[in-house]
């Protein structure tokens, strides 16, 4: 009994010292992480039983990074995203965002941090109704206090920015499903997030617009912003720069593409220009 | 800004369900306009009430003859006298607060007109008094050129002349100068030589149990000196298989005091001489109405207590109204909850959001109702005009009050009410919003 305690702690702390080395490795490579997930679990209690839903997840996101998360269902794949997105917190292990803990925070602080730091993507879009288009990109400055004149302003230059620029007052019920997870894009953007996760975002869409989409996405990461993708589709991540693979609650693999399929090209091409407007010059609007 | 951009995004989430929202401000606003007009109209009866009280006089003091019960003086032979007597009179005339009394002996009479035969005797009341019952009772000549009440002459000397109600002069001279002709009571075998006629006068309140409303449209006044000479102290009163006896010296004695602070000393001071020898004595009761308008203060009171609380029933079933508008609201919006909850709103920030909501819907179910409350006399007025000319016969069995009552707005209710509204909306807005803050985002989002 004693000994297995003691061969536990020990284990702890070589994982510890494990995963002092890989950020330290990660320093040197002279990266800043958008995200790190230090031995991440979460239990569940569901009717009486522990579901251990994550059983010790490590990884880390690099800024300009484009991963895609997999696994079926079951393999804690919405539990993960949901303690990247900040909505949940973890049973153990660390979350840091731009240095802070975030599985120390209480529901304020979170909150604050969902305002500031990510920018969510659904699968439903999730627009709120009674907003037009840029009512709705604005929210979460809304809820950072930075409402007025230039978040008005910031918020049509996204709204262009995804090529929705001449649908400014229209209501979501007004827009087709792919202009909608368009505005979707543009709101996650509005707050300069850490990264962007995006829940399944080309799920309810055809192909045609998940093209669309997926080479909007891409466009984004190419501009240096980071993705987290969940997805169950090879096809959308086989986009991704990098895909891990959760199962059971634990990383089944991390691999990075050398090859990955694009709809934008490289060095630009006027196809893609046509796909997702010319954003450059929307950017260097937006300054 | 903030809180602005909150109100405009509420009256948007409002106007999502136009009909809905309606009915809910109907609630407040019913509460708020019942709050107003309850208070206009409790305060309007209790004006009237108080005129009519004050009409009596702040500064006199009744004494009033009350008959005792039957049983007492059943035995016919042996008829007691009651009331207030003249020696009594006499000796409370040395109180030196009492700068003035006037005696006064009131009989049901018939009174007929000789010149015209065919007239049926008309019920009223014979009234001997002295000269200054018209000042202390507001009594005015008609034609004060031809007219006049009666004088000090005419009381001294039991003259045999009479004044006559506006009323009464009407019913009895239709088409002729009352002035000059005889008045003849039928009973008495009695003439009076008119010498002046009224002008109408509003009727007095009937105050308690101790002074009937005073008509005065039926009177006929002489001098009391003349009512003793002609009429004795014993009332005999004779129909069919009855017969009732009475004696009494004096239906009543105003006394007038030099100064309204006196009124209640003096009244006490009447009130122990005349009770000296007996202190139980049933057959006297002094009214003070100086006193009755402090009293009336007093219901006026519970007046307002009672009609404010009716309003308040109101306003809480409207806020309950508001409630179940709210949580409905709240539930049907989870998934915009959960949205704005991912989106980075504090729970803080969504309690606020419902907050703004339900005073919104309650402000503008407020200033609704205090625009219609203020049209509260408008209405009360047309209301009245409407029913004198639909249905006469059911305005003129309206109380009184009702129908003279005009509804005053009370400063404090309009300020009141939009209080009340507001807090109406917080008080029953705040249990749906904290619900809505509470909800779980991660469920809140996976809501249909």
């Amino acid at each position: 009994m004693v000994v297995a305690a003691v061969r536990q702690a020990a284990d702890n702390l070589i994982t510890a010292f494990g995963d002092l080395d890989k950020r330290k490795s990660t320093r040197a490579l002279g990266m800043k992480l958008a995200a790190e997930i230090v031995d991440l679990k979460k239990d569940y209690v569901l009717k009486g039983e522990t579901v251990r839903a994550l059983r010790g997840v490590t990884f880390s996101v690099p800024e300009g990074d484009y991963v895609a998360i997999m696994g079926p269902s079951g393999s804690g794949k919405s539990t993960l995203l949901n303690l990247l997105g900040c909505l949940d917190r973890p049973t153990s292990g660390m979350f840091l965002l731009g240095g802070d803990d975030v599985a120390q925070m209480t529901d304020d602080q979170l909150s604050e941090i969902r305002a500031t730091r990510i920018g969510f993507v659904f699968q439903s879009y999730n627009l709120i109704p009674q907003l037009t288009v840029v009512e709705n990109i604005e929210v979460p400055l809304y809820y950072q206090g930075k409402i007025g004149a230039e978040s008005r302003r910031r918020s049509t230059a996204l709204a262009q920015l995804v090529g929705l620029g001449d649908r400014l007052s229209h209501r979501p019920t007004q827009l087709s499903g792919g202009q909608q997870q368009r505005v979707a894009i543009a709101r996650s953007l509005v707050n300069e997030p850490y990264f962007m996760l995006a829940d399944e975002a080309t799920g309810n869409l055809d192909s045609v617009t998940t093209a669309e989409i997926l080479a909007l996405i891409e466009r984004l990461n190419d501009e240096g912003r980071t993705i987290i993708m969940v997805t169950h589709e090879d096809e959308v991540a086989a986009h991704a720069k990098r895909i891990i693979k959760l199962r059971d609650g634990v990383i089944q693999s991390d691999v990075r593409q050398p090859i990955r399929k694009r709809y934008v090209p490289e060095n630009g091409h006027a196809n893609a220009e046509k796909l997702i407007g010319n954003s450059n010059a929307v950017a260097a609007q937006e300054g | 800004m903030l809180l602005f951009r909150a109100f405009i995004l509420g009256c948007k989430s409002l106007l999502l369900h136009p009909m809905r929202s309606l009915l809910t401000v109907l609630g407040i606003f019913i509460g708020v306009a019942s709050v107003i007009w309850l208070l206009a109209i409790g305060e309007g009866i209790s004006v009237e009430a108080q005129r009519q009280i004050e009409s009596l006089g702040a500064d006199n003091i009744m004494i009033r003859s009350i008959k005792p019960p039957d049983e007492a003086s059943s035995g016919m032979r042996d008829v007691k006298a009651y009331g207030i007597t003249r020696a009594e009179m006499d000796m409370l005339q040395s109180i030196p607060t009492i700068s003035l009394m006037i005696p006064i002996r009131e009989l049901p009479m018939k009174f007929t007109y000789n010149g015209n035969p065919n007239i049926t005797p008309v019920d009223g009341r014979l009234v001997g008094c002295t000269a200054d019952y018209a000042a202390t009772n507001r009594l005015e000549v008609d034609d004060p050129a031809r007219s006049h009440f009666l004088t000090q002459i005419e009381t001294e000397s039991s003259a045999n002349v009479c004044v006559i109600a506006a009323n009464l002069a009407k019913r009895l001279f239709p088409s002729e100068d009352p002035i000059k002709k005889q008045l003849y009571v039928s009973e008495k075998k009695l003439y009076f030589e008119i010498v002046g006629v009224l002008k109408h006068r509003d009727p007095t309140a009937a105050i308690g149990g101790s002074l009937a409303a005073q008509d005065f449209s039926l009177d006929v006044y002489i001098p009391i000196s003349t009512m003793r000479k002609r009429l004795s102290d014993e009332e005999r009163k004779s129909g069919t298989g009855s017969f009732s006896r009475q004696i009494f010296e004096l239906s009543q004695v105003t006394a007038k005091v030099n100064s309204v602070d006196n009124v209640r000393m003096t009244a006490a001071l009447i009130e122990d001489s005349l009770k000296a020898n007996d202190p139980d004595r049933q057959d006297i009761a002094v009214v003070v109405p100086y006193e009755l308008i402090e009293q009336s203060r007093a219901t006026k009171m519970m007046y307002m207590l009672f009609l404010g609380l009716i309003a308040a029933i109101s306003l809480v079933v409207g806020g309950i109204g508001i409630m179940n508008i709210m949580l409905a609201t709240v539930t049907e919006r989870t998934r915009e909850i959960g949205i704005r909850r991912a989106l980075g709103a504090k729970r803080g920030d969504i309690i606020r959001q419902f907050l703004v909501e339900t005073v919104v819907l309650s402000v503008i179910g407020g200033i609704t109702g205090i625009l219609i409350g203020l049209s509260c006399p408008l209405v009360i007025y047309y209301a009245r005009d409407l029913l004198a000319w639909s249905s006469p016969r059911a305005y003129a069995s309206l109380p009184d009050v009702a129908k003279k009552m005009t509804p005053i707005i009370v400063g404090y209710s309009v300020p009141l009410a939009f209080f009340i509204s507001v807090a109406v909306g917080v008080i029953f807005g705040i249990y749906p919003a904290i619900r809505a803050a509470q909800m779980d985002p991660i469920e809140a989002l996976r809501h249909e």
